[in-house]
């Protein structure tokens, strides 16, 4: 039992709340101001599109791939949507939603077919259709950011779940759409703990082989998880869309190094077959508190970035060293 | 029980225009272990493959339990109670004891719906099966090689398996792992399971072995309970020619090609000595983790002694690193061939010169000429079965891929070769040619020491031998004093004795 609760303290997710909770009380002791309620809406506003992304990226890095074609893809789907929105006069939300998603698994789909079928190592053909859907989107769609969408977006950018107003007379406002990110997370929570196609994922990513054998399709999952990964894409686009109010094809771009960063800050292991969700929300959550909040500590804008670099060298060291020792450890 | 669980009849099988079976019968009774025994490439795997389904034989007859199979896929093998462990396990590593042992079930099931709880208690209820006692919720990575092996074994058994086919199952396990696994084979066997046994470690077979099936180049030569062969016949039948067991014996020689003295690496060995005469053939053997390994990469700079002296034909010598070993003319055939060996995806002749290419480069490229030259003269010195320099190395079978390593470090003129492991993974007909090779080299004056777990294969060819406790040695023993049983009791002992 004594074991187990160690295990459980020691944990990689334990790791990233015990860097969270020593982050808090420096910025909060630095900051009084920081330990309040606004804090946790402007956090969750800010994390609210990198958890999309991050959730399947997860998922892709579990099942021993990568993606770095999402931030272009999501631009695409973005920008596609508002156009055929607009030109059609549709004005729905769910529509535009449909619309992205089913423009983002069309991508997930040719990366699926250039990984599975055609066995191009991931991060090259991720790449490559970054590239292909970042050049399409710019030289067939335009460059320029669309400021008129349909009138349904901004309805529904406008509806809190939760409002607070501030003693300075600011009001901090939770936007609904924080919603989506968290039934993504439920769902593929869901889906890795207890179907077998999630239990299939981890299997492929941890030896791809042994999975063949013991019977899992190990071409099906891999396509399933790079097409779901596309339409997911095509919802983060569309969600950053309406919270931002305008369709730009360029702003999400280079935004992979800080959503994989995150999620191998939680734990995920860049090699496949480990990671959780619970992880992957954590990871993002320091990543975005940092990007918030190093301001307070004096650090000026441009360290930011490098405090970020920092903390990811240093984070997947830790994940690395831990995994090292594992497999160097005295086996049982 | 009598009662013949599986029989094959006839079978034939060609890949292209290449027959890799040519009627082959085999007929394995239920409650009985089955060795079948071949050299590298005998088809083995082949007929493994065409019981579990992936391969369709192109002629022959298979009965399961008296009734005829037309086709056999691999799912109604699996259906019908045949499992296979591979050499790999193909296990997961990154998933949990229960989950890996309980995984097939779900899938044949063919369930949608991950049940944690009925996991537990499948992966509880086979460990029990067969007495093994293993945390459920660790992960499969954290296992010693027999305990993932265990979980191989445990999850095979879960759907009524009938027919348990364990290829090569010995080859990464400590003598006493093996006896552990043998003890649990047994226990499979009472219970009335056919169990064949992919071997060529021929102690291992007598071990436990009913019945033999000996396969040579894709034919049966021999089949029958393992009482009808001797060591000869045995021997005979499998590498088709008399292979002598000779004991290397050479007269004392007072000319020193090594003396070693307190060497010392901490928490590998320490405080090791020994010398190595002209003529000799060193083993040094030892339980895995004793340091034998260690002191191999010691000598030869991969992880460098911190204290002792080594004293090279007369001269003391620093070792630092590989480079300095090298440059004392020392060669070194590491443990693992596939990684530390063999550059698999380049030719037999790049990797033959690989540890002598400064010789081959001449006006800022490299004289493939000579290197083809240079390697047909080993393919042929050696006796290595390839046809051309020019193939890709990963075509070779495990033995002549061995020699070709042996060869490459001749091939830089050593005065000392040492070999962790020479045959580790080589059939019986390659590893007399190696131990031949050896013994000519060291009746030449090269020096060598050969690091091995293998207890005929020491008693056969060395010298003396230095045996390795907890990174300990004994001072070294002749072999004449020695014999097979001895030097077993030896090893397993608790105390160091001289």
């Amino acid at each position: 039992m004594k074991e187990r609760m160690k295990r459980g303290l020691t944990t990689n997710e334990m790791i990233v709340v015990y860097i969270i909770f020593a982050l808090c009380v420096l910025i909060g002791v630095v900051n009084p101001a920081f330990a309040g309620v606004s804090t946790v809406v402007t956090l969750l506003r800010s994390m609210l599109v990198t958890l999309i992304f991050a959730a399947f990226e997860m998922l892709v890095i579990i099942s021993g791939g990568i993606d770095v074609s999402f931030p272009a893809v999501a631009s695409f789907s973005m920008y596609a949507t508002a156009m055929i929105m607009n030109a059609s006069g549709l004005d729905h939300v769910v529509i535009a939603f449909l619309i992205a998603i089913v423009i983002g698994m069309m991508f997930g789909a040719l990366n699926s077919v250039l990984i599975v079928r055609f066995k191009i190592p991931p991060l090259i053909a991720t790449l490559g259709v970054s590239s292909v859907a970042n050049g399409a989107t710019l030289s067939f769609l335009g460059s320029k950011e669309i400021n008129r969408l349909p009138e349904s977006f901004g309805k529904l950018s406008r509806v809190f779940i939760y409002e607070y107003a501030g003693e300075t007379g600011i009001t901090y406002q939770l936007t609904v759409l924080i919603l989506i990110p968290m039934i993504i997370c439920i769902g593929i929570w869901i889906l890795l703990k207890f179907t077998m196609l999630g239990r299939g994922i981890y299997a492929v990513g941890g030896d791809k082989n042994a999975a063949r054998v013991a019977g899992f399709r190990v071409t099906f999952i891999q396509s399933f998880v790079y097409v779901l990964a596309g339409g997911l894409a095509g919802v983060g686009g569309v969600t950053y869309m309406i919270l931002m109010r305008q369709a730009h094809p360029q702003v999400l771009m280079g935004t992979e190094m800080m959503v994989i960063a995150a999620v191998v800050m939680g734990g995920t292991r860049i090699t496949g077959g480990h990671g959780t969700i619970l992880g992957t929300i954590l990871g993002v959550t320091l990543i975005a508190l940092i990007q918030n909040n190093l301001i307070m500590l004096g650090i000026p804008t441009y360290g930011q970035t490098f405090v970020v670099g920092l903390l990811i060298v240093i984070g997947t060291s830790i994940t690395s060293l831990r995994t090292k020792r594992i497999q160097n450890s005295i086996k049982i | 029980m009598d009662k013949t669980f599986l029989k094959l009849e006839n079978i034939k099988k060609t890949f292209g225009g290449v027959q890799a079976l040519k009627s082959v019968a085999l007929e394995v009774r239920s409650g009985e272990v089955h060795c079948l025994a071949g050299e590298n490439g005998c088809g083995k795997s082949t007929l493994i493959k065409v019981i579990s389904g992936a391969h369709d034989p192109t002629s022959g007859e298979i009965y399961i339990e008296g009734k005829k199979i037309d086709k056999l896929t691999p799912i109604d093998s699996i259906q019908k109670g045949i499992q296979v462990i591979y050499q790999d396990f193909a296990v997961f590593p990154n998933l949990t004891v229960a989950e890996n042992i309980a995984m097939n079930h779900a899938l044949m099931t063919g369930t949608k719906v991950m049940n944690w709880k009925k996991s537990r208690e499948i992966a509880l209820k086979a460990m029990e099966q067969i007495g093994a006692h293993m945390d459920p919720d660790v992960l499969v990575e954290r296992l010693s090689v027999a305990n993932k092996q265990m979980v191989a074994i445990c999850r095979a058994i879960i759907n009524d398996a009938k027919l348990l086919i364990l290829d090569e199952p010995t080859t990464a396990l400590t003598q006493k792992e093996v006896s552990r696994l043998n003890m649990i084979i047994r226990g499979l066997k009472e219970k009335g399971m056919a169990i064949v046994i992919v071997n060529h470690k021929l102690d291992e077979i007598y071990d436990i072995a009913d019945r033999l099936t000996i396969l040579r180049n894709g034919e049966n030569v021999a089949s029958g309970p393992i009482e009808e062969f001797d060591r000869k016949r045995f021997i005979k039948c499998m590498t088709g020619r008399e292979v002598e067991e000779v004991y290397y014996r050479p007269e004392a020689n007072k000319e020193e090609i090594l003396k070693v003295e307190h060497l010392t690496r901490k928490g590998a060995f320490e405080d090791v000595s020994f010398t190595l005469n002209k003529g000799e053939v060193l083993g040094i053997t030892g339980l895995l983790g004793s340091g034998r390994g260690e002191l191999g990469d010691a000598l030869f700079g991969i992880a460098p002694a911190v204290a002792g002296k080594i004293i090279l034909n007369g001269k003391e010598v620093t070792i630092k690193s590989i480079g300095d070993a090298m440059k004392c003319n020392i060669a070194y055939v590491p443990e693992d061939r596939l990684t530390q060996g063999l550059f698999l995806d380049c030719s037999i002749q790049e990797n033959t010169v690989a540890a002598s290419i400064s010789r081959y480069m001449e006006k800022g490229g490299l004289n493939y000429k000579k290197m083809y030259e240079v390697t047909a003269k080993w393919i042929q010195k050696i006796g290595c079965n390839a046809k051309s320099p020019k193939p890709l190395i990963r075509t070779l079978s495990g033995g002549n891929a061995q020699k070709m390593v042996i060869a490459k470090w001749l091939n830089t003129d050593p005065d000392l070769l040492i070999l962790n492991g020479p045959t580790v993974g080589v059939d019986i007909g390659s590893k007399s040619d190696i131990h031949k090779i050896l013994r000519e080299l060291a009746v030449q004056g090269v020096g060598i020491i050969v690091i091995s777990d293998d207890i005929s294969e020491l008693i056969q060819n060395c010298s003396k031998i230095l045996i390795m406790k907890n990174g300990k040695a004994s001072g070294s023993i002749n072999s004449r004093e020695l014999d097979e049983i001895k030097l077993a009791r030896m090893l397993t002992s608790e105390e160091v004795t001289a």
